[in-house]
């Protein structure tokens, strides 16, 4: 099937279950509400419980579940594609642990002001993954000119490791309730219980997914090797520079919004894989809608499976990815 | 017409050029003339690979120029070379799996706007590579299922697939056993024939290159030792020192073109 006939079948399918389960996700929870009562303004708002729980508690987590999803699926699927490596994940390249590390900072020195409208520790946290994609990528391009990939995968991993031996030193340095938060937020949590922060990081994933745009084609030809994807008319230099920026841009977006939470970036992209072939055009989209609506689901398990206790949803996408993970790794070699 | 003019290439970069990184390449001159199919020929480690990089433009000489129809490679566009000048790697290793069709497609790169999407003119201009490289009936089969020399063949018809008329070929046939060699060695000699494609193939098969080149740049040590008609520069004298072997030089009868066949290794020259 070609590539326009299958987007043309893929994204509205995958499009339909996400706006699906967009819908669903907020009227279930620990809490049974009518949405009758959501929905009638009859009833003053101090008194509408119903309407609080929904529009105040479950709306901004479904919307952040989907951002987050859908941001770190398509980061994933672009590293993947630029290391050539279906085992990357977005915090492969160190965005991961310098981003958690600008959070831990403000968690220790209790910066509770906002800046710029941000609360202090996702603003901490999206400038800490700044400052790691900029060593990385300055690693990455100082031996030579051009971006080399071997490079930036050994500078992210290393950053990574050093980074998270000085997360390490701050929470063994604070007290007991700054180490308790740092450790909720390092689960990763989509409790925003705001619109705020939402729309505070939508811009900043809107423009990785506008730079997401420019590149499945020749992320197609990268998988095929550097040389072949030049020979092709591909400029492999800027094709690279793009990808890395970008995907590390929605990666520390996403983190910043709901703490480090793992495995979607690869799982959901190897699944899509499996569903739709490898091409780029399809699965960079697909991954999107999906990461969305399996982010917004494994919340939603997250939420009710112990209720009242409403689990960080970092636990439920590692109980499945881990698995997802070594599943894959077996069926590589 | 591609042309090297006096090019010296090494690895390493601006970077390690101060720790005078070997080059690789040192004051080729060598030229594919239009319509021609030109043999790369020499042995393991003498440049042959780096000279094809450097004529397609994926790298960029440290001194000298290459040029096509006269302008050097470095003043077009990637997508400006990639219309005009095909490459078929040694060796294509995917990191994800595509299929052949998928593959082939990926040659209309240069041919797309950014946004833009294959269409059925795209899918026909496939289609006829996949005819003219005999590999028609793969178009549905995954590549990473293929055997070797299907996979060449469809790497071929991807590289067909740009529509350029400058093929390069960088050892098609070296992990390939004898029925694919001969496979590929009359597909260049068709699209030479049949579609006037010029090409360039590097090889240390000399019967190859005999076989299916008319003219031939010898390389040794990253220097260019003889360059010219098949039958004036595949001498003994040439493959002695060329390879370090003693060996016979003669006219096939059956085949109709010259066949070398090695005697025996002999001390290097001085």
């Amino acid at each position: 099937m070609n590539v326009r006939r299958r987007l043309a079948v893929v994204v509205p399918v995958f499009g339909a279950i996400t706006a699906l389960v967009l819908l669903i996700a907020p009227t279930l929870g620990s809490t049974r509400i009518s949405l009758t009562n959501v929905f009638d303004t009859s009833i003053p708002w101090a008194d509408n419980v119903d309407a609080q729980i929904f529009f105040v508690a479950r709306v901004p987590r479904v919307l952040a579940g989907a951002l987050v999803g859908a941001a770190l699926a398509a980061a994933g699927v672009v590293l993947q594609a630029l290391l050539r490596n279906p085992l990357a994940t977005p915090f492969t390249l160190g965005v991961s642990a310098s981003a958690a590390l600008g959070a831990m900072l403000a968690i220790a020195f209790d910066l509770d002001m906002t800046v710029m409208g941000a609360a202090a520790v996702p603003a901490a946290s999206f400038a800490g993954s700044l400052v790691g994609t900029a060593m990385v990528y300055l690693l990455a391009t100082r031996a030579n000119k051009a971006l080399s990939t071997n490079v930036l995968l050994l500078a992210g991993v290393t950053l990574n490791t050093f980074f998270s031996a000085l997360i390490t030193f701050v929470q063994y340095l604070i007290d007991f309730a700054d180490w308790y938060r740092t450790a909720r937020w390092l689960l990763g949590n989509l409790d925003v219980s705001s619109f705020n922060p939402i729309l505070a990081s939508i811009p900043l994933i809107g423009v990785s997914f506008l730079l997401f745009a420019l590149l499945p084609r020749a992320l197609n030809l990268l998988t095929l090797g550097e040389d072949v994807a030049a020979a092709r008319g591909v400029d492999i230099g800027r094709a690279q520079r793009i990808a890395f920026l970008s995907a590390s841009f929605a990666t520390g977006a996403a983190i910043s919004l709901a703490g480090p939470i793992g495995f979607i970036g690869v799982v959901v992209p190897h699944l899509v894989r499996l569903l739709v072939g490898s091409d780029h055009r399809v699965v960079l989209p697909a991954s999107i809608l999906f990461g969305a609506a399996f982010l917004v689901m494994c919340d939603l398990i997250a939420r009710t499976v112990m209720s009242p206790i409403e689990l960080p949803v970092g636990i439920v996408t590692a109980m499945i990815g881990g698995p997802v993970f070594i599943w894959l790794l077996l069926r590589k070699s | 017409m591609l042309r090297a003019d006096n090019v010296s290439f090494s690895y390493g970069g601006p970077a390690a050029a101060g720790l005078n990184a070997p080059n690789v390449v040192h004051g080729v001159s060598a030229e594919v003339s239009k319509g021609r199919v030109v043999g790369i020929l020499g042995p393991n480690g003498s440049g042959k690979t780096t000279l094809l990089r450097l004529l397609s433009g994926t790298r960029r000489p440290s001194s000298g120029e290459v040029l096509l129809d006269g302008t050097p490679l470095h003043r077009l566009s990637r997508r400006a070379i990639a219309r005009r000048i095909a490459v078929v790697a040694q060796e294509t290793q995917l990191a994800f799996d595509y299929s052949v069709m998928e593959m082939v497609l990926m040659g209309r790169h240069p041919h797309l706007g950014m946004f833009e999407l294959e269409g059925p003119a795209d899918v026909a201009v496939a289609r006829a590579a996949l005819r003219a490289t005999g590999t028609t009936h793969l178009e549905e089969r995954q590549f990473n299922t293929l055997s070797g020399g299907e996979k060449q063949r469809v790497v071929i018809a991807a590289a067909l697939t740009q529509s350029s008329d400058i093929l390069l070929l960088d050892e098609p046939t070296a992990s390939l056993d004898l029925g694919y060699q001969l496979e590929v060695a009359a597909l260049v000699t068709r699209l030479n024939r049949d579609r006037g494609v010029t090409i360039a193939i590097s090889t240390h098969d000399l019967n190859l290159a005999a076989s299916v080149c008319q003219e031939l740049v010898m390389m040794r040590d990253g220097r260019v030792i003889a360059s010219g008609p098949v039958a004036v520069v595949l001498t003994p004298d040439n493959v002695r020192r060329l390879y370090d072997v003693h060996a016979d030089v003669r006219v096939h009868a059956a085949s109709g073109h010259l066949v070398v066949v090695p005697v025996a290794r002999v001390a290097p020259e001085p």
